[in-house]
């Protein structure tokens, strides 16, 4: 059960953002921009980056609906995701995600732990600043998400069918377009 | 000095959001709505968390400027900061509000560390479901923040008479556009 009264029937994060529509705004343009926004890293990458954190993060809800909208942008490869939660660098992913996602676990445990050594490598792999930007900022900012969903003990759906939907939706429609996430479970029924 | 190439002379996450407006509208918006939006927790308390956090987190631009705005709101009592980063549960703060510094100091750890018990404590001391609302989602801001600017080793000034005077503009005009003021 949630810590807080939360509207009845929402998943994960769409409950808190039902409870405090001033906070939702700014939240969903964030996700809306690092993941879907013009970028030289595709919206599959920027989801594989955010999936990893929340998998290194131990939240179910978000390592699941980003991972279902990451691999239906890599064509339905769920099984890839997987394999990127388990073990990134033995993946069939490009050295420059690789690089980028061992940026994004440093970020995970700590903005101190990013050393120059995870910059070089992930320069010498041919990512731009922006790139890394945006690496340190998506892993940042699903620090926050997660500790958000997890840290008011939010209801998360056990079911893989709601979340191939809602990762269809996200990949689709995004984080600001987008209707509730209830609307999906709506459809799955 | 900076993991990639910012613009010269802006400290903390000043010079990351100039080379990417994009994202620094929902970061600013984010801090403006939280941090000084209509609330039943004063600025000072608010802030007083984005710092217990930022220190935990040991992200000393963070921690200094939102302390120093704190500080600002709280008549430049510096001391009383000082003593909530150190030992919360005996500075002179209110119980309610070390209830809710305790539950962002869980939220600090990992979203799964806030027990029902930690909630308990703050509703018995008055804290309503937004201001537990908000003060987790203040503490997970933080642990994004913190990790921004640490993350790409943003320039971190040492001198404290810095930080007083930019707290003086945050007070004073937000986080909105505070980027590039």
């Amino acid at each position: 059960m949630a810590h807080i009264t939360l509207p009845e029937g929402l998943p994960g994060i769409s409950g808190p953002m039902a409870f405090r529509p001033e906070t939702a705004q700014p939240l969903r343009a964030l996700a809306e921009i690092l993941l879907r926004g013009p970028n030289s890293l595709t919206s599959g990458e920027r989801e594989l980056i955010a999936t990893y954190t929340s998998s290194q993060n131990d939240c179910y809800f978000c390592q699941t609906s980003h991972g279902a909208a990451a691999a239906h942008h890599l064509g339905g490869n769920l099984e890839l995701v997987d394999q990127v939660k388990r073990n990134f660098q033995s993946a069939p992913i490009s050295a420059k995600l690789k690089a980028l996602l061992a940026i994004a676990g440093q970020v995970q445990k700590g903005g101190k732990h990013v050393a120059t050594d995870d910059i070089e490598r992930a320069r010498q792999a041919g990512a731009t600043d922006i790139e890394i930007h945006d690496t340190v900022l998506i892993a940042a900012a699903f620090c926050m998400y997660n500790r958000y969903v997890d840290g008011l003990a939010t209801w998360a759906p056990r079911d893989p069918e709601v979340y191939a939907a809602m990762g269809m939706r996200l990949a689709e429609q995004g984080y600001v377009n987008s209707p509730s996430v209830a609307a999906a479970l709506e459809t799955t029924v | 000095m900076p993991h990639i190439d910012v613009p010269a002379g802006l400290a903390g996450p000043r010079g990351l959001m100039v080379l990417r407006p994009e994202t620094a509208g929902p970061l600013s918006e984010m801090a403006e709505v939280l941090l000084r939006g209509p609330s039943t927790l004063s600025r000072a308390e608010r802030e007083l968390i984005g710092t217990y956090v930022s220190s935990e987190n040991d992200c000393c631009y963070c921690q200094t400027i939102h302390g120093a705005v704190a500080a600002h709101y709280l008549d430049g009592d510096e001391e009383l900061v000082r003593s909530v980063k150190q030992d919360f549960r005996h500075a002179a703060v209110s119980a309610k509000m070390k209830a809710l510094l305790n539950i962002a100091g869980k939220v600090q750890q990992s979203g799964k560390s806030v027990t029902e018990k930690d909630v308990a404590e703050a509703r018995d001391q008055g804290a309503t479901d937004l201001e537990i609302h908000d003060t987790v989602l203040i503490a997970a801001n933080f642990c994004m923040m913190n990790r921004y600017v640490d993350g790409l080793a943003a320039w971190t000034p040492e001198d404290p008479q810095f930080y007083r005077e930019r707290a003086v503009k945050l007070a004073d005009h937000g986080y909105l556009g505070s980027a590039s003021r």
